[in-house]
Order: structure tokens, then sequence, then C-alpha cells
């Protein structure tokens, strides 16, 4: 049996073949990340749930801040919003509480979302806002260079801490936890089936939820800590990954070379902040 | 919902932070977003209570840099949305004040200035973040501010900075200062028909059609929201009319100089002064905010003691009259600036002066009101 | 695959084949796809695109069953795999 080849597509305007070609901006395409940088794949599992939730693409709308994962909004064929540096989430919130009717996702990094964004992460949680959080974490400021980071793990190296950092790196899904998000998980960009099933649960929920994706930066954070590849360090999580679903947040610490607990941390549903308190506050004004 | 709460029609004895946010309201403002400071608290306290009365939310946000974006998010969200803040919350502002400018989102932020800088005096008087507005954020851009000097007038200039933000898709700012703020006067708010909400200028493109950034004939773009399936991308990067960060020095270029000529190029439609016995005067006071209420005491007071003088009263400080000034200055003597610094929109007055008249400045550091006597004492000066 | 015996209904169970399209200008050559292919079906070709990489080629293009995992792995939008529908088209070399 003569066998088919691999059909190759080289006509650049054919890649709109791609199945997931129309949740791309396709004049934007190829996009900046390195080769064997995660983003793309955690993009892909992302426009594959919210193909199998059923979501009207019309309802989506994504904010994204500064940095490498940043960059998703402008590949994505949703509305999308590139903020800045820090402030996707409350950018989120306002567009969420003017129109309930979005399924409004803040897709950052580690940098953008728990440094300068710390406050806006913990106060969204706090309040429950209806927003799905995704953090992207390299461990680094990929965008930048390599800098070190408030996720960082101790002894790794980056360009601001050539001595290795020593600083005690966040913990997301702890941090989610504590601050009272509805639904808290983590993956890694290998995990990417049931990182498309954490993406749907996700966006079917009410609340802040938050999804970590730990990812290979190739080019900035693996260089330092000469890790290899985005291949090799795909590996390395395939190795070294436990998933566990309800563990305690508190055991999912990361270290050099060390296990990564990933898996569904919390599944709660506390009612969200249009649900409590505009609600509340409402049944208040309808009595005057 | 609630349309018959959106204004409160009547004569009132509110102050001034009050009739602001009854201006918000009136204007149809659905998001407040905000973070208590002294003197604009009172704002944010009566937009909690207002807001929700005709289905609108209030949000009292972790910070100033939140609250910020959080207005901007809602305008995109189709909403139209404030916030309030005084010297030190507009610094925090500032640099996603610049993000609200580039991505040309209505919206307003009302500061009630206080002394500073730094925390300075917190419960006192200044006007020294004039400058600040105009130049405040990085990069360069223009911006539309206005100056109440009275709560009716802090009632009306919100009003108006609504449908100006959605006139020119811009943020405005309302440049007010503590006294005018906490002070109490009359307001009257005219019944809700001659108070309309100034329509969002939403586009008539279809998806596919529409650009985020494209001028229409007037220069300024059409606006639409999210949710409406129209996939826009918007950045704070430098775009194309796309909405597509373009990186290069050909779109800086054009971008910059569309954010610049939008206001530009319609300073007639949104300048506004007021002028005071300006024909025949040899001396000329020109000030804003609560500095004017003292200068219409030292007008009469200079007036008993003989002198031509008159007044030139900003309400809008930014973008500058500079026309106006060029043309006042050739038929006065001199132009008396009277401000709560040390000289902001003095300079502006003198550059605009061009020599043709002499310019004087009563300055003052912030915590109280000029005395009308220190005004009339440089007119005195001035007229010889 | 030789740990396991034939399962019982083997023969009635029809085994999906797959078509495998390669954007090729696109591959930024990270072997993501190769890794990890269930069926082992791909490998990087020897021939490089405009960027210099290479991008993969079937090298067992009859044990693809669709499966869908380059789709979802490969971080350039590169790579995606069509069902065949009908059997006998495995034999048949697609259109462009």
């Amino acid at each position: 049996m003569t066998r088919p080849d691999v059909e190759t597509i080289v006509d650049p305007m054919d890649a709109e073949k791609h199945p997931m070609s129309r949740f791309l901006r396709e004049d934007r395409m190829p996009h900046i990340w390195c080769s064997s940088c995660g983003l793309g794949t955690t993009l892909t599992c992302f426009i594959m749930a919210t193909v199998e939730s059923g979501i009207d693409p019309k309802d989506m709308a994504v904010v994204s801040g500064i940095g490498c994962t940043g960059r998703v909004a402008g590949y994505l064929n949703f509305d999308s919003f590139h903020t800045t540096h820090g402030r996707a989430i409350p950018f989120a919130t306002g567009l969420t509480l003017a129109n309930p009717k979005l399924k409004v996702v803040v897709y950052s990094g580690d940098g953008d979302l728990v440094a300068i964004g710390g406050n806006h992460f913990i106060h969204a949680a706090r309040r429950n806002m209806d927003i799905l959080c995704v953090c992207v974490n390299n461990f680094t400021y990929g965008m930048t260079g390599g800098q070190a980071g408030p996720t960082t793990p101790i002894t790794a190296k980056a360009t601001t801490a050539p001595y290795g950092s020593f600083e005690y790196p966040f913990n997301i899904p702890y941090l989610a936890v504590a601050s009272g998000a509805n639904y808290v998980a983590r993956w890694t960009a290998l995990h990417m089936r049931r990182l498309k099933n954490s993406f749907q649960e996700a966006l079917n929920k009410k609340g802040f939820r938050v999804i970590e994706i730990i990812s290979p930066c190739p080019t900035a954070y693996s260089r330092k800590n000469r890790l290899g590849t985005g291949l090799d360090v795909l590996k390395y999580y395939h190795a070294n990954s436990v998933i566990q679903h309800g563990a305690d947040p508190r055991d999912a610490n990361i270290e050099m070379g060390g296990k990564l607990v990933v898996g569904k941390f919390l599944d709660i549903d506390r009612p969200s902040y249009r649900d409590y308190v505009t609600e509340n506050i409402a049944k208040q004004v309808g009595g005057r | 919902m609630g349309e018959d709460k959106r204004v409160l029609t009547g004569e009132h004895f509110l102050n001034g932070d009050h009739a602001s946010a009854e201006g918000a309201m009136a204007a149809g403002c659905k998001f407040f977003g905000g973070y208590p400071i002294t003197p604009s608290s009172e704002i944010a306290e009566r937009m909690s209570e207002r807001l929700p009365e005709v289905g609108g939310i209030y949000v009292q946000m972790e910070d100033e840099l939140a609250s910020m974006n959080a207005i901007l998010g809602a305008a995109w969200g189709g909403w139209k949305s404030m916030t309030c803040t005084s010297g030190p919350g507009f610094s925090l502002m500032m640099e996603n004040l610049g993000l609200g400018i580039v991505l040309e989102t209505p919206t307003v932020l009302v500061n009630i200035q206080r002394g500073g800088p730094s925390t300075g005096l917190p419960t006192l008087v200044g006007q020294a973040d004039m400058m600040q507005a105009r130049w405040g954020s990085h990069g360069d851009y223009e911006i539309i501010a206005l100056a109440p000097s009275s709560p009716q007038e802090m009632f009306d200039h919100t009003y108006k900075a609504f449908a100006l933000s959605e006139q020119f898709r811009v943020p405005v700012l309302v440049m007010s200062d503590e006294c005018v703020g906490h002070m109490t006067e009359k307001v009257i708010i005219p019944p809700a028909d001659e108070l309309p909400v100034y329509p969002r200028r939403y586009t008539k493109k279809k998806p596919g059609e529409y650009l985020p950034f494209e001028v229409t004939k007037d220069g300024i773009p059409d606006m639409v929201k999210a949710g409406d399936g129209y996939n826009i991308h918007i950045t704070g990067l430098t775009h194309d009319d796309r909405g597509y960060p373009v990186i290069n020095a050909e779109a800086q270029d054009v971008m910059v100089r569309h954010l610049m000529d939008k206001i530009n190029n319609n300073r007639d439609k949104i300048i506004e002064v007021e002028e005071i016995d300006i024909e025949g005067a040899d001396a000329v006071i020109v000030s804003y905010g609560i500095s004017s209420r003292t200068c219409y005491r030292a007008l009469d007071m200079a007036r008993e003691a003989g002198l031509k003088v008159g007044m030139y009263r900003l309400v809008t400080v930014w973008p500058f009259p500079e026309q106006q000034i060029r043309d006042l200055a050739k038929k006065v003597k001199a132009l008396v600036m009277v401000e709560l610094n040390f000289g902001q929109i003095y300079y502006e007055v003198e550059r605009c002066a061009c020599g043709n008249a002499a310019t004087y400045l009563v300055p003052h550091a912030g915590g109280d009101i000029h005395d009308p006597a220190e005004i009339v004492a440089v007119l005195k000066e001035a007229v010889k | 695959m030789e740990f396991w015996r034939k399962p019982l209904d083997a023969d009635q169970v029809k085994v999906p084949h797959g078509q495998i399209y390669v954007i090729k200008e696109r591959c930024k050559g990270c072997s993501f796809c190769v890794e990890y292919c269930p069926r082992d079906v791909l490998e990087l070709s020897d021939e490089f695109n405009k960027k210099g990489y290479h991008p993969p080629v079937a090298a067992r293009q009859e044990d693809c069953v669709a499966c869908g995992l380059c789709e979802l792995i490969c971080p350039e939008f590169a790579i995606y795999a069509e069902l065949i529908e009908d059997e006998e088209e495995a034999t048949q070399k697609p259109e462009v």
C-alpha cells in the first residue's frame, strides 16, 4: 500500500486550514515566542477548551498584561485587551462588572500577576470576581531578558540573580486559595488534555478561578540554569510531576530539581462578587 | 433601570463633592472604581449610595492603580465610568491615564486637589497639580481638563466632562480643589429631560469592517464594546488603525499626531472661559477654581480703589486658550495670574503673552486661599 | 504494545486513520510532536524551512490515528491531523 506522505502546507495562505485558525489573528502569525516555548501549547489547550465548552466566541474577552504571556491577547481572535504591566486584573474587573455576559479571561505571566499585579491578584480573589485568571509560570521575566521574579526557585540563576536567587518564592496555588478563589489548579504545559479539561471546567464556573501553568522558557530561564531546550524541560515535567487532586497547596512548593505537585487544588462554589455583593445591595435598594 | 433616580432634580444645598457625584449620575455614569482619599472621599461615598439605585456598580478598589484600570475596563464593557482622587492618588493613576488616552477610552477622573507635594496637607486646599494634569503621564498627548469654582460648577462640569469624553473619546479631568469640594452652596439641578445622557459614539459598521482607531469625518474614531462580536484587539503599545501593535517610527508619528490633533483641531468646541470686564481694562486677572472666587472679591476692592481691571476665568484649563491669551495680551497692560501654587498655569500665560503684556504671579504655597488684599496690591503694581 | 495481548473484539473495532498536515514555514523545530506522538509517527525531516528549522515528516503515516495530540502540543499551530473518513482513502494520495 502506498504510504501517503505528510501533507505539507507550503503556501502561507493555506495556514488558515488549521482547525484552530478561526481563533487566531492569522494576520499576526507566526507569533513571537521562541522555539520550544510552552506558551503556544497552553494556547492550543485554551482554544480547544473554548471550542469544546460551547461558549459563543462573541462572549469571550481576553485581557493580558505585559510580558511574553501578555502577548497572548494579540494572537487570540476574541475581544482582546493588552493592558499595562500588572493591571490586567483590575481592567478585567471593570469589564466583567459592566458586561456580565462576557466570559472574561486574564491570561498573563508570573511576574505580571503576582509581582507588580500581586495586590490586584489577591483582592480579585478576595472579592471572588468573575474572572478566569490564567498564570503561565516560567519562573522568570522572559520578555525583558530573564530577570528573577517572585516565583524564581531558590538557587536558580537569573540575570539579576547572578549568585542564584535566595528569596522565598510565591506558591501561587497557596496564594490563590488563601485569598479566596473558587477554583485553583496547576498543570504543566505537558499536561495538555488535563489542562484543557481544567480550562473547560473553569470556564463554566463563576467567581475567581486560577489556573497556573508551569511552562518552559528555553531562551532565558532554561539557558541561565542549564536546563536544556523546551523539550528537555517537558521531559523533566514528565518525570517529576505528581498529580494530586485535592492536595494541600502548602505542600506544593516548587524547588529546583524537585517534584512538581499538579492537579486541582480547590473547586468550590462561593458566591461570586456579582451574585453576592451586587445582589445584596440590590435587595436593599429595591426595598427603599 | 432607575431612570427616575438618575437626575436629582431640584434646589439643593450640597457640598462640592456631592454635587460632582450628582453630576456624574446625571450624565449616566454606571461604574465607579475608586479609593478613598481626602478630600475626595465624599464623591466615592455618594456614588456608593447612588449607583445601585440606577443598576450601576460601585467597587472600592484596592488602590488607585486598580481604580484607573477598572474604569477603563468598565468603559470597554459599555458603561460610563469615573473615579475620583487627590494628589497622591493622581500620581499613581498617571501611567494608566496614559493607557486610557492611547486606547482612546471615554472616562472621567476627578482630582480634588490638596496641598502637596507628597502626603502634604490632606485636609487643606492646593492647586498645584495643574501641570501634572497636562504632562503627568509619560509621552506626548493632549488632554481636556475643567476647573470648577463652585458646587454648582462641580455638578455642571462633571456632567459636561462625561459628554466631552464621549465626544472626543478621551479621558477627561475635572481639576477641582479641596475648598470647592468641601464648600456647601446652592446647587440647582434641572429636570431630567434637560440633562440627556450623551450617547456613546458606537459604530454603525459591521464586524469585519470596523477598525477601533480609524478616524471618521470629525477626526475621532467610533467606539464599540466587548461582547458585540467585533473581535477587537487594543493595546497600549503604539498601534495602527486596527489596534495592532506596530513598532516603528512611522506608526508612532501617525498615532501621536492623531492623539494631539483630536484635541487641538477641536479647540473651539472644547475651550470655555468666563470674561468679566475685559473691555477697557488695564490689567486682567487670569484664574480658575477656588482662586477665581477670591479674585471676584479682589476685583471689587480694586474697582473701589479706582483701578480698571477685569478677569479672565479659565473654565477649561486644558487645552489652554493660547490664542485667546495672545490676543488679550495685545489689548491690556498686564496679566495677573492668581493660583494656589508657585506658578504653573502662570507659565502658560507668560508664554502666550509673548511679551505684549507684563505678566505677574500672585503665588501661594497652598493650605489656605489668597488674601484678596494681596491680589489688589499686585493689581496696583500692574496697572502702572 | 508488545506486552498487551490483542483485545478480543479487535476485529470489530475500526481503528481510525489520520492524515497529517504540516504548515512548513511555521515550524520552529521544537520536536514536541516527534517526541510525544503516541504512535511514533513523526520524525524531523532533513530539509530546512525558511527559518532554518527542520519541519516534521511522517515516518509511519499509516500508524496515525488522528488522536490530535500533535495539534494540541505544537506551540506554533504548525501541525494537525484530520480523520480520514473512509478506510479506502488511506491507500490513496490525498489531493492538495
